[in-house]
């Protein structure tokens, strides 16, 4: 909803880019396409036309345009649905983009933000960092690459001498590629450190830790497209039509075919609007609402009890928790919803089989985030709805590549691929980096620093004005490096500028300056530079999207002003503090990644080779199939794909004559052994019903063979189809494959690298080979764990937010103890929750303050508040709140008014005054940023680099809460006061 | 001959202005010129809030045509209503007259100081030459004459906004009703293109042509 319409102010120039653009597309369409546009493609009903046929000899007789037009094929930027786009280039100059109907993720579709990307390559009007800067006497100036390169090393290097390297901290983006995100993994190590993090942890870190603690992959089981063979979806933390707006056109397609679409919800959103059934739930009480929902599966019987004994352990711990905790009085009182919606929640959910539930940050950012997503999949294992098609957790990542990051990225307790740290994993990734173990080991502070989780990003301000002394390193961070991430997606705005002023170095880099940088311009002189990134449509790459399909991206345009690519950066910046020869893997006469020409013919790695290299050793999760010619060649021939199966029914590559048939499109992770097994990927999670070399899989056996006594791998009987062990097994080891007697049917080659290991550190890929080819699952065939013993609540428990708008309620379901060291650094929970309840906080903040997505906007919004065509479309910062809350404090639709939090921040908001929400709770979107307690902060950013539409953030105002497990913040529930500005 | 027509499926509409951004990319359209916008009605109530894609609907007998004063629009053989610029004296009786709202001002003021008329041309330019740079300056891309559709309607995030020849989206349309077993009523279909009844007249069964 616009609230403000100003048509005047920074209005486009109209005529900017018709510069040199006679008749540009005539070279686009070809004949093949047109037809597809003008038929009736696929189920899910395309646009469609019959034009007369004379028009398309006009099309065709256009005579060719002047200049160079080319068409780059790439994907959006904006969420991680993974929507393709054919990008038109003349000269150099992104002209145009067109849709690309052959896509099987997006079939031509886009939202306000994949409609509008074009706006990336457009110079003119452009609010991008065009060059480094650095903060002098409270001013941006400009200086040169090599002065910024030269001081940074400088300062880093004294930093780490003074400090060891565990005073930096590495905030890296999932907006880089898989190949950047990884060399950014490699790169923190190198440097000597495990103080690294990214978007993932504000985003699905709870999900990615309590789903693998359930069954092995912390990921979306499924893909958007498998919901057009669903037969009921329950969106229970997710508005999907403003946050993935494509994915809806899977769901509504599935609706259509009578699949129920059931939302649950603090607010009525644009995805409620499309549901069967709409249910009002209390933010925050999430394990309460989806164990209520359990209880009636329980008391009807409508739980798949065969499927249960087969694959699920400890469900029966939980029916007796569920039984005994969750009655539906119980849950009234903790989520408002009455015992008859939900019977029939539960009702549609049991009779409506196979089902999704389907989540995002909803579930995942809260204080017990790690408990509501294992609750969701714990309904799901009741159900018998996971390790099939139709049915699942759909778990939809945010960011474009948050998925690919999460995976291979800068995570603070995993070398790549989720090794973790441990001494072996150090081994197994030196051996692939072809870097001297002994050397990596003394670029950190200790052995033991180097086997210690780092701090994480939704406290890093923490780690800055924290007591040293209850730091579980040596000393506070001094300097901290945003690597394309934005600050305003983190919590506690307050602390985080107070833990600005203290910082010896800030460097943000960036294509956009973003609030980071006006952050601390407003309260430093000086400490901080800028670099400006290219974008990802400035470079080629892979990226994962939600459902881990792996798309390739041709670069579209050469990086813009003096932005550099990310991977140029890290190559250069390694190169002044000393290990760039160790980044590329140069030692003993081989090296691992080659160095091309890249902007202005400066040296960079090359994008391919480290592809390559990651497929050499990312064995545990199967990015070891996806070779940069296979992706390629997926990319060229989008349309073999199946819509409902992604899979290829046939087809060769005409470029390179790869024989496509079988593969699923992008080769969804675990795409298991080399590329030359030609593993197809899998579509959908641990779903038995195929051939393992068929996409199939099992549960994995991560967890040991028994707990207690009681067998955690699968009963007698069940196993992927075609196996030759029928039962449940352990994962693979050279000594296993030896019992079995396959051991012969390696390789000699093979064998000689297989000795000694086991299917994650043999590189040879030989041991899943063999395993696969008896249809065998390389990481064993296990029960779920429905209890997940090692965390803190091993059945999910519901615990009150650390605010609660209800005391009566904090003494019932209270929140952990105070833990003195996670994440190497104390952690409050009863103490602030206790305090609240003592100060009384729920009467002077008697609503509920939740935070999401719009659909023009994206994460931080620095990039997206940046582009005038989606800046147009929402020029404030708003407050959603209920026509009673806001008569009641005399505020009117559109009006400004002051939000105060506990925290002790002011937000200056408009008021959008709706039934969205119910009385008891407010709603801001959280991807503004540019205002600071009512004060426009543009007198801050560089000049000509502030966002067209700025607001304030509503993190600023966001408070105390962090998840036991994972250090997931508290940003969906917290408490509020509303007042007439 | 094709007749072009928009039809926005209020079941499939999320308003994710996809559309909305897509026209403005592809024709360069600056700010505060909306040819299409989404409209939410009842937003937020339970079972009452729709989503739409507004725009010029090219409506079969076009009110605006008949009320121009200096007779500047003009029907393709596609049935795409079309305007010239050089006429247009910037009345806003077109605006009047519309149903849809879909008539643009690039300024406001009196009589006279609105500037000329802007408008979703179905992507169809105006009436210079096809594809020229001059086209494009003044009404944005020509895509029929690549033998494309409109920006916004191939662009559609869910496939609501359907946009083409009208048998065949009809078709499309009807398809989806027969699936749904409901709300054969689409917005705007009977005003732009019925025989007079406002919002009451569904697709009917294709007609060969």
């Amino acid at each position: 909803m616009l609230l403000t319409r100003k048509a005047s102010g920074q209005a486009v120039a109209q005529s900017r880019l018709a510069r040199g653009l006679s008749g540009a597309l005539a070279k686009t369409m070809d004949r093949r396409s047109f037809l597809k546009r003008s038929g009736v493609t696929l189920g899910a009903g395309a646009v469609a036309s019959q034009l007369p046929f004379s028009m398309i000899g006009t099309a065709e007789a256009q005579s060719a345009p002047d200049g160079k037009v080319e068409v780059k094929r790439t994907v959006c930027t904006h969420c991680s649905v993974g929507c393709a786009i054919d990008a038109v280039v003349q000269n150099g100059v992104w002209v145009r983009q067109e849709p690309v109907f052959d896509s099987p993720i997006n079939l031509g579709a886009h939202c306000a933000k994949g409609a509008s990307i074009r706006e990336h390559g457009i110079a003119h009007d452009s609010h991008r960092l065009k060059y480094p800067m650095k903060l002098e006497g409270g001013k941006w100036k400009r200086v040169s690459w090599d002065q910024a390169y030269d001081e940074i090393a400088q300062k880093l290097l004294q930093i780490k001498k003074e400090s060891t390297a565990d005073a930096t901290f590495w905030i890296g983006s999932s907006k880089h590629n898989n190949e950047q995100s990884y060399l950014m993994c490699k790169w923190v190590r190198l440097f000597g450190t495990n103080n690294t993090d990214h978007q993932a942890r504000i985003c699905h870190s709870t999900t990615v830790s309590g789903i693998a603690n359930t069954w092995g992959y912390g990921a979306m089981t499924n893909s958007y497209n498998d919901e057009q063979n669903s037969k009921c979806m329950l969106f229970f933390g997710s508005n999907a039509a403003e946050a993935h707006p494509v994915s809806m056109l899977h769901t509504l397609h599935a609706k259509e075919n009578g699949a129920k679409v059931i939302v649950a919800d603090p607010r009525f959103t644009r995805t409620a609007a499309k549901a069967d059934k709409y249910v009002r739930v209390r933010s925050g009480t999430d394990v309460a609402f989806l164990f209520g929902l359990l209880y009636h599966v329980f008391k009807n019987g409508w739980e798949d009890k065969k499927y249960i004994h087969d694959r699920v352990y400890g469900m029966d711990k939980v029916k007796a928790e569920v039984m005994e905790k969750y009655t539906p009085a119980a849950v009234e009182a903790v989520t408002g919803v009455p015992e008859a919606e939900m019977y029939e929640v539960a009702k549609m959910l049991a009779e409506n089989r196979p089902g999704f539930i389907i989540w995002a940050m909803g579930q995942t950012q809260h204080s017990n985030g790690n408990a509501i997503v294992r609750a969701s999949a714990v309904l799901m294992l009741a159900l018998g709805n996971v390790g099939r098609s139709g049915g699942g957790c759909n778990i939809y990542r945010g960011h474009d590549n948050v998925q690919g990051a999460t995976d291979l990225g800068p995570n603070p307790d995993s070398l790549p691929a989720y090794y973790g740290l441990a001494p072996g994993s150090f081994a197994h990734w030196a051996r692939v980096w072809n870097v001297d173990l002994d050397w990596l080991k003394k670029q950190y502070a200790s052995e033991a620093m180097m086997a210690k989780p780092g701090i994480t990003v939704s406290r890093w301000h923490d780690a800055v004005l924290e007591n040293p002394d209850h730091l579980d390193q040596e000393g506070r961070i001094r300097a901290v490096i945003y690597w394309g991430h934005a600050p305003n997606s983190q919590s506690r705005g307050l602390d985080m500028v107070e833990a600005m002023k203290k910082l010896d170095l800030l460097v943000v880099v960036d294509p956009y300056p973003s609030a980071t940088a006006a952050m601390f311009a407003m309260v430093r002189k000086d400490g901080a530079y800028l670099l400006p990134a290219a974008t990802q449509l400035e470079c080629p790459g892979s990226v994962t999207a939600s459902n881990r399909s792996l798309q390739w991206r041709e670069k579209v345009i050469e990086p813009m002003f003096e932005s550099r690519t990310d991977h140029m950066i890290m190559y250069q910046l390694a190169q002044k503090l000393g290990f760039a020869d160790q980044l590329i893997g140069k030692k003993d006469g081989k090296q691992s990644i080659k160095l091309v020409k890249g902007k202005g013919g400066m040296d960079e790695p090359d994008i391919e080779d480290i592809t390559r290299e990651f497929n050499r050793g990312s064995w545990t999760i199967g990015y070891t199939g996806q070779s940069p010619e296979r992706m390629q060649a997926h990319m060229r021939n989008m349309h073999v794909f199946d819509v409902k199966t992604l899979r290829a029914k046939g087809g060769k590559d005409a470029k390179t004559g790869y024989d496509l048939t079988g593969d699923y499109f992008g080769m969804p992770w675990p795409c298991y052994g080399t590329a030359a097994i030609k593993h197809p990927g899998s579509p959908n999670l641990y779903d038995t019903t195929r051939h393992m070399m068929d996409g199939g899989n099992c549960f994995r056996a991560n967890f040991g063979i028994e707990k207690d006594g009681v067998n955690l791998l699968a009963e007698d009987g069940v196993a992927s189809k075609g196996s030759d062990i029928t039962t449940g097994y352990p994962e693979f080891d050279h000594v296993l494959l030896k019992k079995l007697g396959w051991w012969d049917e390696l390789t000699d080659e093979e064998k000689k690298e297989a000795e000694g290991k086991n299917w994650k550190t043999d590189l040879s890929g030989g041991i899943q080979r063999v395993s696969m080819k008896h249809g065998c699952s390389p990481f064993g065939n296990a029960k779920a764990r429905a209890v997940v013993w090692n965390f803190p609540d091993g059945v999910p428990l519901h615990r009150e937010p650390i605010y609660s708008p209800k005391p009566e309620l904090v003494a019932k379901w209270p929140t952990h103890d105070d833990q003195k060291n996670r994440w190497r650094m104390p952690v409050l929970f009863k103490t602030v929750q206790q305090k609240a309840v003592a100060d009384k906080a729920h009467e002077k903040f008697p609503l509920i303050l939740t935070s999401g997505r719009i659909v023009e906007y994206e994460g931080g919004g620095d990039e997206t508040r940046s582009n005038p065509w989606l800046a147009e479309l929402q020029q404030d910062c708003y407050i959603e709140i209920n026509p009673k809350t806001a008569a009641d404090r005399g505020v009117r639709h559109g009006e400004f008014v002051w939000v105060s939090t506990p925290s002790g921040a002011r937000l200056k908001v408009k008021a959008k005054v709706t039934e969205g929400v119910g009385p008891d709770t407010c709603f801001i979107p959280f991807h503004f940023a540019g205002w600071w307690q009512g004060q426009d902060m543009l007198p801050y950013y560089p000049e000509g680099a502030a966002p067209i539409v700025r607001g304030e953030a509503v993190n600023t105002a966001t408070t105390y809460g962090y998840d036991i497990v994972t250090m997931m913040q508290e940003t969906k529930t917290t408490i509020c006061q509303v007042a007439k500005a | 001959m094709a007749r072009m027509k928009f039809l926005c499926d209020a079941e499939r509409c999320i308003e994710c202005n996809g559309c909305v951004t897509a026209c403005k990319q592809e024709n360069e359209v600056p700010w505060g010129v909306n040819r299409r916008r989404v409209v939410t009605i009842n937003d937020g109530v339970v079972g009452a809030e729709k989503s739409i894609s507004v725009a010029c609907m090219h409506c079969s007998d076009a009110p605006c045509m008949a009320v121009c004063p200096v007779d500047c629009f003009y029907k393709t053989e596609d049935g795409v209503v079309l305007h010239d610029k050089d006429l247009c004296i910037g009345c806003g009786y077109c605006f009047y007259a519309c149903p849809f709202g879909a008539p643009q001002f690039p300024q406001a003021g009196a009589f006279g100081l609105r500037g000329k008329m802007d408008k979703c041309t179905f992507c169809a330019g105006g009436p210079e030459t096809d594809r020229s740079e001059a086209e494009f300056t003044k009404y944005g891309r020509n895509r029929l004459a690549e033998g494309k559709l409109p920006a916004c309607a191939e662009m559609c995030s869910t496939k609501a906004l359907l946009g083409g020849d009208g048998d065949v989206i009809a078709d499309i349309y009807r398809e989806r009703v027969l699936r749904r077993g409901k709300g054969s009523e689409v917005w705007g279909w009977g005003t732009a293109y019925g025989p007079g009844r406002p919002g009451a007249t569904p697709p009917q069964p294709a007609r060969k042509s």
